[in-house]
């Protein structure tokens, strides 16, 4: 098996570290919380980060209106099919597969990650801005529209009295460490497909 | 006359010369450089915790106090045996059986001697164990959630003072009596107490995963007073060393008539041979009366169960296992150093501080050198075990604690103040006054083999002038020393609640790492709980109604309620759904006769309301929970007995 062909190889099984390892997280800060409300984002569920954290956001956050956190969403079924078949095609290329093809899949997965990131803002806008109209707070913005409570893409952002922090987590490093390598696998393709030109 | 008069101005003039020197000195003390020095030594910045918990006695409010050391703040108070209406505890149904007794429900207690439970040794932090004076009991309290969650009376005992000390892995918590009486209690002549009436000393088995309860066995001891008593660790594991006075048998007038035996005796109990003899079917099981009462944290309801015999072990029929040591005059105290060698008898009426030795007193025993006998049991010579004498360190000597490093504090009522003295040696090192009349004191691991002598508090009797003045009834006081040096420092002068009459202290780790913070609701098997909203409902059995309600921020469900009846016997079942660390939900009902009802997350409480008028009645949390707590609120509708409105309850819409 060509060298390259090992680091794609690598490149194909690690996104598999997001079946492991939480994708993202939205931690809350505010005064009253001297442990922080935390909430995990799996590539399948949303958990907690200390005992009920979800359950005490849901109670905090129905004073604005905003939804209830679902139990379940649709992308947790897409999320994971998504990240399994892009595997096995990944798995297909390192073995079959040349440099080529590890760039076809470079460019797939990020297109993917891309997708996901922008459903993962829909939601939290939707989450945000979609509030009960008998919400028992309502707020505007100083231009009179309706105060939006979304929390950040990436990033740390004040929302009234909290302050919410949105990071990758574990799995997101496995993700992106796969993509990049899959990168690699194809330079390192590249070059020795060169040099056997030039030979 | 003209070298009379020289000589008393002379006088007078030194007289004066030497006063306004000391007052000097003394002002001097309390201020400047050194006073600052002070304050930072008990300063806690807001935001940090106190390095030590402690755990005082709120005397003859019943309760347990919590506080902070150095800091001397109160965090919280424990209701043990009286109600406390501030968290609904001894009036709520589920605690309501907590204060049952063989004498029915008592709303109240005296409670003196707190001590924590130890392994091998050390205090572990897991439970602590009280005892109540007037109607013999001992609490257990769990620290998990310094919640009371057993309480077992003792039969047979009065004036339950000699208590609630434990051995050093917990195989027992001991409790003596103040009091004989006649055993069984009967009617007779009080004349006619010496040589009838009988001293139970109580011991009390601790299973060693639940902390369960239970009375293993009770020495029947001739009509003396149990004052205090203290176990022996180490070398002395096995025996139980217990103070008596009123030796004479006096039924009247005591503080004269039991004051006339130059000695009393420490009575020593060898509880491991009676352990073995009651193991080998020793003893004989007698009639009893007595409550045992458990709390169950899942179902979050007490259970009392009356129960109708107890063993009890006449002392001479167990050869070798009690003997009394002879001490002098009416000792108080009866404590043990870390080593288990010595035996301090704090003689409060003597002028001398008596220790005896522990190997003396089996060698005494091996040599069977008895000076007479007590009703059968034998007396060892005061020269053979004492191990020697503090002479006259101070007036009044009560209690000795020690701080692990050779030292012994001891305590005197009547001079106020502390003595510090050298085991050993018997040489008093330092004195510190106390404000005023100090009883108990307490240093952190004090009854156990490892004392964590940094601090050491003397609680007092007596304030007069300590604080801003609260009219003729106050806190009493209590001052906290820096004992880490030679000579003891005082830090700090902080009011407790109720009489402190005693306290057990360690340092914060283990108990804070410990200390729950919710209750989980999936635990929740209180068989009235509703664990979701589509569980709450309103059920009629004839004239009681059960309210299956539930409280999150921030509203009842259901919270509007119809069909009750004046003669109703309303049972309203609060089950707070939060999950949340520190938020309580409150629950009153106009008219309520009993108390409130204070909700922790994930627990269920009941309130019973037997409404007497007819009409619209408003119900309401009284914690602020949250924002909306003011909207927290409901109405129960109330109809004449014969009408006939339909049962009915809801939430967020209009009853139909």
């Amino acid at each position: 098996m060509k060298k390259s062909n090992i680091i794609m190889l690598l490149a194909a099984i690690l996104p598999l570290g997001l079946f492991l390892f939480p994708l993202w997280k939205i931690t809350l800060e505010a005064p009253q919380y001297p442990t922080p409300l935390g909430m995990y984002i799996h590539i399948n569920d949303f958990s907690d980060a200390n005992p009920h954290d979800i359950k005490n956001i849901n109670l905090m956050n129905h004073y604005v209106g905003m939804k209830y956190i679902p139990d379940a969403i649709p992308e947790f079924k897409i999320f994971p099919m998504g990240i399994i078949i892009t595997c096995v095609i990944g798995l297909l290329i390192a073995f079959k597969g040349n440099y080529k093809w590890f760039l076809g899949w470079f460019i797939l997965m990020i297109a993917m990650s891309a997708a996901g990131m922008y459903d993962f803002y829909l939601w939290e806008h939707d989450y945000g801005h979609n509030l009960d109209p008998k919400a028992i707070m309502k707020f505007t913005n100083p231009d009179g529209t309706q105060m939006g409570f979304q929390p950040p893409l990436f990033g740390s952002r004040d929302i009234l009295n909290f302050k919410a922090h949105s990071y990758p987590q574990l799995g997101a490093l496995f993700l992106t460490l796969g993509i990049g390598i899959s990168f690699i696998a194809y330079l390192v393709g590249k070059k020795r497909h060169k040099k056997s030109l030039t030979m | 006359m003209k070298n009379l008069l020289k000589l008393t101005f002379a006088l007078v003039f030194v007289f004066a010369a030497f006063t306004s020197c000391n007052n000097t000195k003394s002002s001097d003390s309390k201020s400047g450089a050194l006073a600052s020095n002070v304050a930072e030594k008990v300063y806690v910045a807001p935001g940090e915790h106190d390095s030590h918990y402690a755990f005082i006695s709120g005397g003859y409010s019943g309760n347990l106090t919590v506080y902070g050391l150095p800091s001397g703040r109160m965090f919280k108070e424990i209701p043990v045996f009286s109600q406390f209406a501030t968290s609904g505890y001894g009036y709520s149904e589920e605690t309501k059986p907590m204060l049952n007794t063989s004498h029915g429900f008592i709303p109240w207690g005296d409670s003196h001697h707190p001590d924590i439970s130890q392994t091998a040794g050390e205090i572990d932090g897991r439970f602590i164990f009280i005892n109540e004076n007037n109607t013999p009991r001992i609490a257990k309290i769990d620290l998990k959630t310094f919640e009371t969650t057993e309480i077992i009376e003792v039969p047979n005992s009065a004036g339950n003072h000699s208590s609630s000390f434990v051995t050093e892995n917990t195989e027992y918590v001991v409790a003596g009596t103040r009091f004989s009486v006649p055993i069984p209690q009967r009617d007779m002549p009080i004349k006619d107490y010496k040589g009838n009436f009988q001293g139970a000393l109580s011991f009390i088995s601790v299973a060693p995963e639940t902390g369960n309860m239970d009375i293993k066995f009770q020495v029947l001891m001739p009509g003396f007073n149990y004052d205090l008593s203290h176990p022996g660790r180490g070398k002395s594991h096995g025996w139980f060393f217990f103070t008596t006075y009123n030796t004479e048998e006096a039924s009247t007038l005591l503080e004269v008539n039991a004051s006339q035996n130059d000695k009393d005796f420490i009575a020593a109990v060898n509880w491991k041979k009676i352990e073995e003899y009651v193991n080998n079917g020793g003893g004989t099981m007698m009639p009893a009366d007595y409550a045992h009462n458990v709390y169950d944290e899942h179902t979050h309801t007490a259970t009392s169960t009356m129960i109708k015999e107890v063993r009890v072990v006449n002392p001479i029929d167990v050869p070798g296992a009690v003997y009394f040591l002879p001490t002098p005059k009416s000792p108080h105290g009866c404590d043990v150093d870390p080593s288990g060698e010595y035996i301090v008898g704090n003689g409060k009426l003597s002028a001398n501080l008596t220790v005896h030795s522990f190997t003396k007193m089996l060698a005494a025993i091996e040599g069977e050198k008895f000076d007479g006998e007590a009703y059968g049991i034998p007396i060892l010579k005061f020269e053979d075990v004492l191990a020697g004498s503090v002479e006259q360190p101070g007036l009044g000597p009560l209690h000795t604690e020690f701080d692990g490093k050779g030292n012994a504090y001891t305590t005197f009522f009547i001079s106020s103040e502390v003595v510090k003295w050298k085991l050993g040696t018997w040489e008093v090192i330092d004195r510190q006054p106390t404000y005023y009349s100090v009883g108990h004191l307490t240093i952190p691991g004090g009854n156990s083999g490892k004392p964590q002598g940094k601090y050491m508090f003397a609680m007092n009797k007596i304030t007069k002038d300590r604080y801003l003045p609260t009219g003729p009834e106050m806190e009493h006081s209590a001052q906290l020393y820096d004992i880490s040096g030679e000579k003891m420092e005082l830090l700090l002068d902080f009011p407790t609640h109720g009489e402190p009459h005693y306290a057990a202290a360690m340092e914060a780790g283990l108990i804070k790492e410990r200390s729950q913070k919710i209750y989980n609701l999936e635990d929740n098997k209180h068989p009235y709980a509703a664990l979701s909203d589509a569980d709450t409902k309103v059920v009629r059995k004839g004239n009681e109604v059960h309210i299956y309600m539930t409280t999150i921020r921030s509203h009842f469900s259901p919270d509007n309620i119809e069909g009750v009846k004046v003669g109703d016997k309303v049972y309203f079942h609060v089950t707070n759904l939060e999950q949340d660390f520190d938020v309580p939900h409150g629950f009153a009902v106009l008219g309520q006769n009993t108390s409130e009802l204070l909700v922790m997350p994930g627990q269920t409480k009941s309130s019973v309301w037997e409404p007497t008028k007819v009409g619209v009645w408003p119900f309401y949390c009284t914690d602020f929970c949250s924002a909306l707590h003011q909207e927290m609120q409901g109405y129960i509708r109330v109809s004449a007995a014969d009408a006939d409105t339909p049962i009915k309850w809801s939430l967020g819409e209009d009853i139909e």
